[in-house]
């Protein structure tokens, strides 16, 4: 009986590393073709890229894109973990200039039918960036007070996407720069003054105890909050 | 020949693994949110599922009783793991959008369901044709609920726009992978029973 299951499972396992290793090479090679037309579609005209590159205060890798030796453009990697459904990987393209030259959607888990729209041709949220420059762009959705056009019914999955923007931007700051940027995505920066601000003090016009009463939420904007209890 | 052709046919009408078994539910509901995806669910169920079958009646009457089940999730897992590698090289597009039914189609019911009330029993051309028969089913179904997910909720077939603006969004989502599956099996029963 059990060398019955004993043999069974050894037949079964070499037959599953054969195939391992037949399939190896074509999967690399299929992950490669990816990030290659990735890379075509979000960089300027280029005849040479470099190997995937790191740099500190950035979670993925990027590539520098050269036309005759000179630098024409980066290209980063980006993931924002902060997905309706995960993660959510872009491939963001700049001109060496800092132009937001094309965003390509590598992973993503959201919403079939509405965060999934980040990946169809021209949406709102791929031409707030499109074209433009980084530095002019302020990275939020509009409904926090940025510039970013949300795709309609998906606010959560738009803010992903500017959030992996933002992130690849800061990362461009840092590789043409030289100067390193930690990043702190807009959710951070809200909560973190939501903490400062409603720490059962007195603040944003309301008295000690009605910012007691609004607690150190996450959307503690305790002003906003406050006024309406 | 007859009673082959009768194996064969069973699994797409008769024993219609959707809409009559009831089986493989959660594959079902989850992937079929366009035609396509229904279609490469089905085929790779379809796959795994023939050579499953084909496997198991060859080494049935090897196998002791007491360890036949362990013995059959092994042959299956992998058969399954080389499918998801294999798609994982040369449709690495389909294994993206299918992503975590694929290793799950090793707990899909219908396949281990087969084994257990087919493949067990029966030689080796009739348990091939059982599976194929039954796999064919199963994606002729998927990918008809896939298809009317899509029409419905996208407005698109095949990724292909019917119309411009979409459709109820309601039917590519959860909801309507269940609105959709229980108007088709009314439907599949209807015309089923006038045939008897």
């Amino acid at each position: 009986m059990v060398l019955v299951l004993f043999s069974i499972c050894l037949v079964a396992s070499a037959a599953v590393a054969y195939v391992n290793k037949i399939t190896t090479e074509p999967i690399e090679q299929a992950k490669q073709q990816k990030v290659v037309a990735a890379l075509k579609a979000v960089l300027p005209e280029f005849d040479q890229t470099s190997e995937a590159t790191t740099v500190d205060g950035f979670e993925g890798v990027y590539y520098s894109a050269t036309l005759g030796g000179e630098i024409v453009g980066y290209a980063f990697e980006s993931t924002s973990p902060n997905g309706f459904n995960g993660n959510v990987k872009l491939m963001v393209g700049f001109a060496a200039d800092g132009t937001i030259v094309n965003i390509e959607v590598l992973e993503q888990a959201e919403t079939p039918g509405l965060g999934t729209n980040m990946t169809v041709v021209d949406n709102p949220l791929l031409l707030s960036f499109k074209g433009k420059q980084a530095a002019s762009v302020n990275m939020t959705v509009k409904k926090d007070g940025g510039d970013v056009d949300a795709l309609t019914a998906a606010t959560i999955s738009s803010r992903a996407y500017a959030d992996a923007v933002a992130r690849a931007y800061n990362a461009f700051k840092s590789v043409t720069t030289g100067e390193i940027n930690a990043y702190t995505s807009a959710t951070q920066l809200k909560q973190q003054e939501g903490e400062a601000k409603c720490d059962g003090t007195a603040c944003g016009g309301c008295t000690k105890e009605e910012a007691k009463e609004c607690g150190n939420g996450p959307h503690g904007k305790c002003g906003e909050n406050c006024k309406h209890k | 020949m007859g009673k082959n052709l009768s194996t064969f046919t069973s699994g797409l009408v008769k024993n219609n693994p959707t809409f009559v078994l009831v089986l493989g539910m959660c594959p079902t509901l989850a992937t079929t949110s366009s035609a396509a995806n229904g279609m490469g669910m089905g085929a790779a169920t379809m796959f795994v599922l023939i050579l499953s079958n084909i496997v198991i009646s060859l080494i049935k009457n090897l196998i002791p009783d007491k360890v036949r089940i362990p013995a059959y999730i092994v042959v299956i897992a992998s058969f399954v793991t080389v499918v998801q590698l294999l798609m994982q090289a040369y449709l690495p597009d389909l294994y993206n959008t299918l992503g975590v039914f694929i290793p799950l189609i090793v707990v899909n019911c219908i396949i281990l369901g087969r084994a257990e009330a087919f493949a067990s029993k029966n030689g080796v051309w009739a348990s091939a044709l059982d599976g194929a028969g039954i796999g064919l089913g199963f994606t002729l179904s998927l990918t008809l609920i896939g298809m009317v997910r899509e029409v419905l909720g996208n407005g698109q077939i095949f990724g292909v726009d019917l119309w411009q603006g979409g459709g109820a969004l309601i039917f590519v989502l959860a909801p309507g992978a269940f609105i959709v599956l229980g108007y088709l099996m009314i439907l599949f029963r209807k015309l089923t029973a006038k045939t008897k």
